[in-house]
């Protein structure tokens, strides 16, 4: 336990690291106000990820549906935060969100998650349809036109803190007694089943937990772009998170932290090109779908115990 | 009470191009297990096809619909080529594939885009639209040969797959490749074979979708791609019937929920008895059921 806590501490040190270099660069004006919108968005993109690998790669189960949740999580940020614009309502706001979208996701999760691949994946996608039409044809939602002129609460910063929260938070529930129950799970259900260990318990927790990280993004992004439509929460984001999650590698946590990154950084390289931007993007993909199918990382997983036990071992030997 | 019924006809005849599309999907899933998701666009690649044949070629109706099959034929056996087969033989995962299949997807409408502009274009009228009146009920010649001319490519497509010697191989291959390997069976000229089929269906449908709603754009493809995914999941992956099937019942819940005035609501409805049937069914209404091994 103790050893736990000292890998937990070294991981908020490197974090805290990571934001101090973006803090310092901000302040020392290399990093520019459209660059830190970049950032942020690659930061909300690291809790998809994250979150939808949580359901996809550790649990196996092929959702289509995170854009749905997300969805839920921006509309309850929005319509609160209108009526009480401070920082408190944006903390409720998050809080009802996240209540909401698990309260759907337990729903929907209990009957459809004995579906199979891609039944499954179809599935998952109604229900985000579903939510999306039914927020388009609401007045409390004001339809198609979507809600305007948010108070911004969240900045680059609270999203980094909240994204690293959320990735320790998924990676301690991964090697936690459940998170070994839902790799089980993954890996043979009649197998896990005969141990004592409930399929569908497990199947749902790692999806409720997947729709809270989603909620909680969608919330962080409409207070940061300060506006919400239905139309940004299609199927089409579904699709661009679950890229993310591919690229990295299915089942790789880091990676999914890694693809958000890059895929943040070619996205805004390609910007230059213009017409030609999404037709390279889908080549890039193509390409190196073709050429590295595991994705950047396969399973493999950075990680500060093996990094330090590794060390230690190879003193050892030395001496 | 004539309204409804005039609105059933009209959800038969859309259904109709629905089901040709799901054919495509429910061929290749039963195939590869792969959701195809290019296979929306190469009904819009069918559809432009078809809208060059006509303005520039001057070809008349049924050259152009048989020549854009017979590309799309080869716009679909292409795309197996160069993106699905490498990564069949690599082994890689099914998701890889279907990111893979996403990427062509986004490639065609952009590349669709940049090439010819994001605009909607009008599809020529290249047969003269007759209105018949039977009862109370309004058809015109274009939706009949919409009915038609599906309903003979699904028969046709029935008889390939059930008689013919390829079709045996199809069937062979989607139970087990590697067994239909060893038997002598070509897999990959096979699976060629079957994404060849699927995409000519899938011109045929962009043609007359083109002739029915007179429009056409590079970005046509993602709805109809999705629903009629939806209708082959809804008859059960794999079945050429169910798929038909399917298709006919999108289409019919669509129509009927602009009678019922809750237009707005369409695709919730679809979604909302997708996920029904598919909790009464797992498999989807004809799909067979696939026992598990321990």
């Amino acid at each position: 336990m103790k050893r736990n806590l000292r890998e937990q501490f070294i991981w908020l040190l490197i974090a805290f690291g990571g934001w101090l270099i973006i803090d310092l660069l901000t302040f020392g004006g290399v990093i520019n106000s459209f660059m830190l919108t970049i950032i942020t968005m690659i930061e909300i993109n690291v809790i998809l990820a994250v979150s939808l690998n949580l359901i996809l790669g550790i649990s196996g189960q092929f959702s289509l549906g995170h854009a749905g949740f997300m969805a839920i999580g921006a509309y309850a940020s929005a319509i609160i935060t209108q009526s009480l614009p401070t920082i408190w309502g944006f903390f409720l706001s998050i809080i009802v969100g996240i209540v909401i979208s698990s309260f759907i996701a337990l729903i929907e999760g209990i009957p459809t998650l004995r579906l199979r691949g891609d039944y499954l994946a179809i599935a998952t996608l109604g229900v985000s349809e579903i939510i999306r039409i039914t927020i388009n044809n609401l007045e409390i939602t004001n339809g198609p036109k979507g809600i305007y002129n948010l108070p911004q609460f969240s900045n680059w910063s609270l999203v980094y803190i909240v994204a690293c929260i959320v990735t320790l938070i998924i990676v301690n529930l991964i090697h936690s007694k459940t998170g070994r129950a839902i790799l089980a799970v993954r890996d043979n259900e009649i197998a896990a089943s005969a141990v004592g260990v409930n399929p569908t318990k497990y199947k749902v927790i790692a999806f409720t937990v997947g729709a809270a990280g989603a909620s909680l993004a969608g919330s962080l992004y409409a207070n940061y772009i300060q506006s919400v439509t239905p139309g940004d929460f299609t199927f089409m984001q579904s699709i661009s998170v679950l890229i993310m999650v591919v690229l990295g590698g299915v089942g790789s946590i880091t990676g999914s932290v890694l693809a958000a990154v890059v895929l943040g950084v070619v996205d805004t390289v390609l910007q230059n090109y213009g017409a030609l931007r999404m037709v390279l993007y889908s080549l890039i993909l193509i390409i190196f779908m073709l050429f590295r199918p595991a994705g950047f990382l396969g399973n493999w997983e950075f990680s500060v115990k093996r990094f330090f036990t590794k060390q230690k071992s190879s003193r050892e030997n030395k001496s | 009470m004539e309204e409804l019924i005039q609105q059933l006809f009209n959800g038969v005849f859309l259904g109709s191009i629905y089901a040709l599309l799901a054919l495509g999907y429910t061929m290749v899933y039963g195939i590869i297990g792969l959701i195809n998701f290019a296979h929306g666009d190469v009904y819009m690649i069918g559809a432009f096809i078809g809208f060059f044949l006509i303005t520039e070629l001057h070809l008349n109706f049924w050259v152009t619909l048989v020549l854009t099959m017979g590309l799309c034929a080869l716009v679909g056996m292409l795309i197996e080529f160069l993106a699905y087969r490498p990564l069949r033989h690599h082994g890689a995962p099914k998701i890889t594939s279907l990111i893979t299949a996403i990427g062509v997807s986004f490639l065609l409408e952009n590349g669709m885009s940049f090439l010819f502009g994001g605009d909607s274009r009008s599809f020529p009228q290249a047969i003269k639209l007759v209105n018949f009146k039977v009862g109370f009920i309004h058809i015109t010649n274009i939706q009949l040969l919409i009915l038609i001319v599906s309903i003979a490519l699904m028969v046709l497509l029935q008889f390939i797959v059930q008689k013919t010697k390829m079709g045996r191989a199809m069937r062979a291959v989607s139970v087990d490749q590697e067994a239909a390997n060893i038997v002598g069976i070509k897999v990959d000229q096979t699976i060629s074979f079957t994404f060849a089929i699927g995409s000519a269906l899938a011109g045929a449908a962009g043609v007359l979708i083109g002739l029915y709603y007179n429009s056409l754009d590079p970005l046509m493809g993602m709805a109809p791609g999705i629903k009629s995914f939806i209708a082959a999941v809804f008859g059960g992956i794999g079945s050429i019937p169910g798929a038909a099937i399917g298709g006919w019942l999108i289409g019919l819940i669509e129509t009927l929920t602009f009678t019922l005035g809750i237009s707005s609501w369409k695709d919730a409805v679809v979604y909302a008895v997708l996920i029904v049937v598919l909790l009464v069914r797992p498999n989807g209404i004809f799909g067979k059921k696939a026992g598990e091994k321990v």
